[in-house]
């Protein structure tokens, strides 16, 4: 967030800092504005968890594409066309009736963002970063999931070069449901695994 | 290396705070930060070792007070005057000639 100080005029200091360093950046033949340009479209709008939804609704769909998936993460991702910067290392875990599986990054904010897209502000927060690990039960339980004391949680901290995505379980009720609706069940916080899949309407 | 970035399992850091519906960049100038990492990235001025060093050599005290954009601020800036791309100094004169013609 950017600090609002006395005079709180825009732009703010640390915005006037980040165009300062663009400008001479771009001054010495060093950036290309458009090039950043395209970039910040293309994560706020064209690479999401609409992508993560779209590979666990197709493992729960087909078992053969699961196998592949829990397997090697990267190349049954990959099948999506999502890949690259932040997915190169792909493990997912599965959720099952006996083991809850939540990631974290206890160092910064390592995430997949070829299927998850940015991380929200709380998984880069220092309390998210902090307690997870060592409280892992109580952060579920701040997110509002409760878990009977007889599921196994593990807690993923992911490290400089591995990324992990939830596979979370299928709801009961869905069984009529195609991919694509199995799809606006599954979400950002399903995947990091603070979240269950939801309910299907109705 | 231990650190203030090595967070797992300190405690009274206080509750987790979430927002609905949030954007990918709170302010224009985060996207631009975030892009700015692609570019000197590409540009060879650093790797993503060099760029996660810079952050986890900040002060304790100010990265705690600084969002995470701020962070990658702070890496580039240190990377670029170490590296030679930008002389020390350099920056805030720019940052002062802008000031000076309106922001």
């Amino acid at each position: 967030m950017a600090h609002d100080h006395a005079h709180n005029a825009p732009p703010s200091d640390t915005a006037m800092r980040v165009k300062a360093l663009e400008t001479l950046l771009t001054e010495k033949g060093l950036l290309d504005p458009a090039a950043i340009d395209a970039l910040v479209d293309t994560y706020e709008n064209r690479i999401g968890p609409r992508n993560g939804a779209k590979v666990v609704a197709r493992a729960w769909t087909d078992p053969e594409y699961k196998k592949r998936l829990l397997e090697n993460g990267t190349d049954a991702i990959a099948e999506f066309g999502f890949s690259g910067v932040q997915g190169e290392d792909m493990v997912v875990v599965e959720n099952t009736e006996d083991v809850h599986n939540i990631v974290v990054c206890t160092l910064c904010s390592c995430y997949p963002w070829p299927t998850l897209g940015l991380p929200p502000i709380w998984f880069k927060s220092a309390p998210y970063r902090a307690r997870t690990v060592i409280d892992p039960r109580g952060v579920l339980e701040e997110f509002g999931v409760e878990l009977s004391e007889d599921i196994e949680v593990r807690v993923w901290d992911s490290n400089a070069e591995l990324r992990y995505l939830v596979l979370p379980q299928r709801p009961a009720g869905t069984e009529g449901m195609s991919e694509d609706e199995l799809a606006g069940l599954v979400s950002r916080d399903s995947m990091i695994g603070t979240a269950l899949a939801d309910a299907p309407a109705g | 290396m231990n650190g203030i970035h090595d967070m797992g399992g300190m405690q009274c850091m206080g509750p987790i705070e979430r927002e609905e519906n949030e954007p990918a960049f709170h302010e224009e100038w985060e996207g631009r930060v975030f892009g700015m990492f692609f570019t000197n990235f590409a540009e060879g001025h650093f790797n993503v070792d060099m760029f996660r060093h810079g952050i986890e050599r900040m002060g304790p005290a100010e990265y705690l007070e600084t969002s995470y954009y701020e962070h990658w601020l702070h890496s580039f800036e240190t990377l670029l005057v170490e590296r030679g791309v930008l002389a020390e100094g350099e920056l805030e004169e720019k940052i002062a000639s802008l000031r000076e013609a309106g922001g």
